[in-house]
C-alpha cells in the first residue's frame, strides 16, 4: 500500500471518566506530547461505549478508534470493564471477520497516573493507523468531508 | 408422523389441556408452509401440515403466545427446542403456559435447491427412499434426497430436544458437526479477501428486516433499528457502511444468545450466508471464554453477561499474525 507522508488520521479515544481522562489530563499537565489527530470522548465507563458508537465514529470519518478504560480490577463500578473486554474483544474480532484492517481498532487500560502510558499508546496508535491509510472500508461516502 | 401428531394435538384439545396448538399449514404451494395458530379439532384436520418443508422455528411466536389465556400446545423440534429454552431463560416465554411436544427434526427441503436444478412448475414433492419424486406441470422429476437439503440441516448441531413434556419419535444425541468449516476458511483468508467476499454478500441485502424478525433471538420490543433517531431505520441502504452497520449490530444483539438455529440464512431473500457472522461470535465465544451452547440450558449465565478475571485481552484479535 502506498503511504501518504502527509496523511493525518483522525483518532477517536473513548475515555474512561475515571481512569483514562484523568490519565489523558495528566500527560497535559505534564506537557508530555500526544498527537493533536486524537479526539477524545468522555464515556463514564468503557463499558459505556456501545459497539454503535464505534461504527458511527467510523462512519463520520475516523481512521481509527481507541477505547481506553481503568485497568481490570480497577473498574469505578467494581465490573464495568470486565464486560467492555468481552465485548471489545468479540467486536474488533468481527470487524477483522468482515475484512475490515484490525489495527484500526485497540483497546488499552490506562489509569489517573499513567499520564505518560497515555501519551505513549496515542502516539503508537497514531502511527500504526498512518501507515493504514485513509479509512476506505467503513466509510460512509456521505459523511465525507470535501 | 404428521397423523401421530394430529392425534395427539386433537386429544390434549379435546381434554381441555391445551385451548390453541402451534404447528404449521400449507401456503399457496405445497413447499412454502408456514407457521399457524389452530383452535379447533376442525381447522386442524383441515390445514395442518408437517412434511420436508415444515422448516420455520415457531418459537419466536410463542413469546406472544404463551402470554394469552390457556395453554398453547407447541411442536417443537431439536433445533426450535434451544431457541425456545433461550427464551425461557430469558423470561420471553412464561414456560408453564406452553405444553411441548418434542418431534423428530430434518433434514428439511429447501425448494431454492430444487428450483435451481432447473425443475420448474412443482406440484408436490415426495420423499421416496431418500430420492424426491417431484411432480411438476411437465412431468415427473427424481432427484437425490441429499442433494435438495436445506444449509440450516446440512449443518445441524444437535438431533437432541432440551426440553419437552413429551416425545413423538425419539430423541437423538448432540452432533459432531462440522458448522464452523466454513468461519475457518474465511478466517484464513487476506483481511482484502475478506473484505470482498462479504462486501459481495452484503451488497446484496435489501434491507427486508427478515433476518431480524425471524430471529428467535431477536425479541426486543423496541428495536435499534427501528428508532428513527438512530440513523440506520432507513428501509434501503443508501452507502455501504448502512450494509455493514446492519449486519454487524444485528449479529452483536444476539452475540451469546444464539442458538445457531440458521432461521436468518434461510429467509434471507437474497440468500446472503448471515449465520456465517453468527457462527463467528459462537466459535469466538467458545474458543475464548469456554465451549457455550446458548439455549441448552436455562441456569447457566451468558458469556456477555459473564467475565473472570482472566479474560484474555481485545490485543489477540490484533496478534492474529500477519494481514
Amino acid at each position: 500500500m502506498q503511504v501518504n507522508e502527509n496523511f493525518e488520521p483522525v483518532i477517536v479515544a473513548f475515555c474512561c471518566n475515571w481512569c483514562s481522562y484523568a490519565g489523558a489530563d495528566l500527560s497535559g499537565t505534564n506537557r508530555l506530547n500526544y498527537p493533536a489527530n486524537v479526539k477524545i470522548i468522555r464515556v463514564p465507563c468503557s463499558c459505556r461505549v456501545n459497539p454503535i458508537f464505534i461504527l458511527r465514529a467510523f462512519q463520520r470519518g475516523a481512521d481509527g478508534v481507541i477505547i481506553c478504560g481503568c485497568h481490570p480490577g480497577d473498574c469505578h463500578y467494581t465490573s464495568g470493564n470486565y464486560f467492555t473486554r468481552r465485548r471489545i474483544t468479540l467486536l474488533y474480532s468481527m470487524l477483522d471477520f468482515l475484512g475490515i484492517e484490525r489495527n484500526r481498532t485497540r483497546l488499552e487500560w490506562v489509569s489517573a497516573a499513567e499520564g505518560a502510558k497515555f501519551a505513549d499508546t496515542m502516539n503508537k496508535f497514531v502511527e500504526d493507523v498512518k501507515k493504514l491509510g485513509k479509512n476506505r472500508r467503513l466509510e460512509d461516502l456521505r459523511c465525507r468531508k470535501q | 408422523m404428521q397423523e401421530a401428531m394430529i392425534k395427539r394435538a386433537k386429544e390434549l384439545l379435546a381434554d381441555g389441556t391445551v385451548n390453541r396448538v402451534i404447528g404449521w399449514k400449507r401456503g399457496e404451494f405445497v413447499y412454502d408452509s408456514t407457521p399457524a395458530v389452530f383452535g379447533t379439532a376442525d381447522e386442524i384436520d383441515a390445514e395442518f401440515v408437517f412434511d420436508d418443508f415444515t422448516q420455520a422455528n415457531v418459537s419466536k411466536y410463542l413469546v406472544k403466545e404463551s402470554k394469552k389465556d390457556g395453554k398453547i400446545l407447541a411442536f417443537l423440534k431439536p433445533c426450535d427446542t434451544y431457541s425456545f429454552n433461550q427464551l425461557v431463560k430469558e423470561h420471553r416465554i412464561i414456560r408453564e403456559n406452553v405444553y411441548v411436544i418434542g418431534i423428530p427434526g430434518g433434514p428439511k427441503l429447501d425448494i431454492e435447491k430444487i428450483k435451481a436444478k432447473g425443475i420448474t412448475g412443482i406440484l408436490n414433492v415426495k420423499n421416496v427412499n431418500y430420492t424426491l419424486e417431484i411432480e411438476t406441470l411437465y412431468g415427473t422429476e427424481k432427484l437425490p434426497f441429499y442433494e435438495a437439503i436445506s444449509g440450516k440441516c446440512a449443518d445441524c448441531k444437535s438431533k437432541k430436544h432440551v426440553v419437552y413434556d413429551e416425545l413423538i419419535g425419539e430423541d437423538g444425541d448432540v452432533l459432531d458437526s462440522n458448522r464452523f468449516d466454513m468461519v475457518e476458511k474465511l478466517e484464513n483468508m487476506t483481511a482484502q479477501e475478506r473484505y470482498d467476499f462479504w462486501r459481495g454478500e452484503l451488497s446484496k441485502c435489501i434491507r427486508c428486516n427478515a433476518c431480524r424478525n425471524v430471529c428467535p433471538a431477536c425479541t426486543c420490543e423496541n428495536c435499534v433499528f427501528d428508532n428513527p433517531k438512530s440513523g440506520i431505520e432507513n428501509k434501503a441502504a443508501a452507502d455501504s457502511f448502512e450494509e455493514n452497520m446492519f449486519h454487524i449490530i444485528r449479529a452483536f444483539h444476539v452475540a451469546g444468545r444464539c442458538t445457531d438455529c440458521g432461521e436468518c440464512s434461510r429467509v434471507c431473500p437474497q440468500h446472503i450466508p448471515l449465520h456465517l457472522l453468527n457462527r463467528k461470535f459462537i466459535k469466538d465465544i467458545n474458543s475464548l471464554y469456554g465451549e457455550y451452547q446458548a439455549g441448552a440450558d436455562t441456569t447457566s449465565k451468558s458469556p456477555l453477561t459473564d467475565y473472570r478475571a482472566d479474560d484474555c485481552e481485545p490485543s489477540i484479535v490484533h496478534e492474529r499474525g500477519v494481514e
